[in-house]
């Protein structure tokens, strides 16, 4: 367990482990009975290529994650992936800003980015994460070895800066030298980053989390507005661009 | 289309169409058809049903469309497609060079407006079209003509005017008798008819005292609902002529012998598809096994087996 309500599960899937980029998910499902019915997206928080496996990292909320999390070592699930179109990786300057779940596929793009600079290309990524409490900052250890500089914001002041990821984002833009700014968490988080980071002239990439159906881009249920067009969540995104999306 | 698929054994025909096995895919559970090619092979499937499609472009309902629901899913897509002028031009040159039949299930909000989408689609490549008169996530249209004899007589008489295509009417189950609208488009001259289509339902979030999806209403698919369309295929078949598509909770092979045992033709697959997006082909193993089980060599021959007076 990751704090008292997270957990992580590790797959081997050679398949998904040699192919998933940053920002894709798997859809996974956790009951062989209807009962949860659907499958249940994961984004991939971490990838090991040489062992195959993948890491998923949930709450546990629902009947759903509740069976998750009692599966054991051994044990073989059905998995579909991986799905949708992930991060722009051409960021030398990255910044990473989530809260809650929307910090796991933060994970594999600070990863993503580690490598790039341990050969020498661009930076590793600054990483601005906000929770309600400190109890919900657990992800800070996760991402020391691979982030840069960690901002840190609590509702409650209870760790680093008080109140949301805004309360610290405009300095750390003016100081950061920024050239594109990740985003993954709730949706009032995204919707107000973004706009704050555009504003400030720097490319914004957001990932969208919308109730699915099949992650396959038949059924329509993330379906959303994006600038003219319709656009699904499951594989137009989940990542888009800050500026493709016309309706949160 | 002669067919070594399975033998031939699977091979069936619903009024004149002929397919290769007898499962098709129901309406808005497998996009296109063209989503779907990376887990099956979509030459192996009886027929493509493809996504609601509607004359001009529909951005569908807003909120959230979907939720689950004890063994089933509640939608409210509210028929979001890209309009039949989209469909004509993208989708169906591409569908167009695989070997399957494409059914292209319409909507409307007037008889007209199904004339003119009908007689639009009436094209090479497209086989056959089903009218959805059962769709229960939209205002103008959908189920309000599928819930009245009389509409259901007015719009399949309007659609088998203006087209030279087979035509399937996909019934609603928000009805009293759907075997009066079954009848009713018979005698308008269907050439089959498909069902069921969602059962309408709702769900409230109880912390925020409100109804979960955006639309309020939805409609409910999944192995929750087939008793309901078994029961309601085995009511029909009884008492219509014309061939029957049954769906409704298919979720594998035993599933789908439960309606072609009632009475259905053929079968869709439908919410199956998003859980296991391979089951429209590779339910043909389950079925070929049960016929062996049973010494029925032909998909035909286990047509009805149940019905009253049908078997020793």
């Amino acid at each position: 367990m990751l704090n008292a309500t997270t957990n992580e599960i590790d797959l081997v899937a050679p398949e998904i482990a040699a192919t998933a980029v940053p920002g894709q998910f798997v859809n996974l499902r956790v009951s062989r009975h209807t009962a949860p019915l659907l499958r249940r997206p994961f984004g991939v928080a971490r990838v090991d290529r040489e062992k195959g496996t993948i890491t998923l990292m949930y709450r546990i909320l629902g009947e759903a994650t509740k069976m998750l999390a009692e599966v054991r070592e051994g044990e073989t699930l059905s998995v579909v992936g991986p799905l949708g179109h992930g991060f722009c990786l051409e960021a030398e300057r990255p910044l990473l800003v989530g809260g809650g779940l929307g910090l796991a596929p933060l994970l594999y793009l600070a990863e993503a980015f580690r490598e790039k600079a341990e050969v020498g290309a661009g930076r590793k990524a600054d990483v601005l994460m906000g929770g309600r409490t400190a109890e919900d900052l657990f992800w800070k250890e996760i991402f020391v070895p691979c982030g840069e500089k960690i901002g840190l914001t609590t509702d409650d002041g209870s760790l680093g800066t008080k109140g949301t990821v805004m309360a610290a984002l405009p300095e750390m833009l003016a100081e950061g030298g920024y050239d594109c700014v990740y985003v993954c968490g709730p949706v009032p988080m995204m919707r107000a980053v973004s706009e704050a980071v555009l504003a400030a002239g720097i490319r914004c990439q957001v990932s969208l989390e919308k109730y699915m159906g099949c992650g396959l881009g038949a059924c329509l249920s993330c379906s959303c507005g994006g600038i003219g067009k319709r656009l699904k969540v499951c594989t137009d995104g989940p990542v888009f661009w800050a500026e493709e999306v016309g309706e949160w | 289309m002669v067919t070594d698929l399975y033998g031939g054994r699977l091979a069936t025909d619903i009024a004149g169409l002929k397919m290769k096995t007898p499962i098709t895919t129901a309406s808005g559970t497998f996009g296109f058809g063209l989503e779907f090619t990376d887990f099956l092979d979509l030459e192996k499937v009886g027929a493509v049903t493809v996504k609601g499609t509607t004359l001009a472009p529909r951005a569908g309902n807003r909120g959230q469309r979907m939720v689950e629901t004890p063994s089933g899913i509640l939608n409210c897509v509210g028929l979001e497609n890209p309009g039949s002028d989209y469909f004509l031009e993208q989708t169906l040159p591409k569908l167009r060079q695989y070997d399957v039949p494409v059914i292209v299930n319409i909507a409307a909000s007037s008889p007209a407006e199904y004339s003119e989408l009908a007689a639009k689609l009436d094209v090479d490549g497209v086989d056959a079209v089903e009218i959805n008169i059962s769709c229960p996530n939209v205002k103008d249209g959908g189920i309000a003509f599928g819930t009245c004899a009389t509409s259901v007589t007015a719009v399949v008489e309007q659609v088998k005017r203006n087209t030279s295509k087979m035509v399937i009417t996909k019934l609603s189950p928000n009805v009293t008798s759907i075997t009066e609208m079954a009848l009713a488009a018979e005698a308008a001259g269907t050439d089959a008819l498909s069902l069921i289509n969602t059962l309408l339902g709702m769900k409230l979030d109880i912390e925020r005292m409100r109804p979960v999806l955006g639309n309020v209403t939805g409609g409910l698919s999944g192995p929750c609902v087939r008793p309901v369309a078994v029961r309601m295929c085995y009511e029909v078949a009884q008492a219509v002529k014309v061939p029957i598509i049954g769906m409704g909770g298919i979720m594998n092979a035993e599933d789908a012998i439960e309606f072609f045992l009632a009475g259905a033709n053929a079968v869709a697959v439908g919410t199956a598809n998003f859980i296991d997006p391979a089951i429209a082909e590779t339910i043909c193993d389950g079925i070929l096994a049960y016929m062996d089980r049973h010494d029925i060599e032909n998909i035909r021959d286990m047509i009805g087996l149940a019905l009253p007076g049908r078997k020793e």
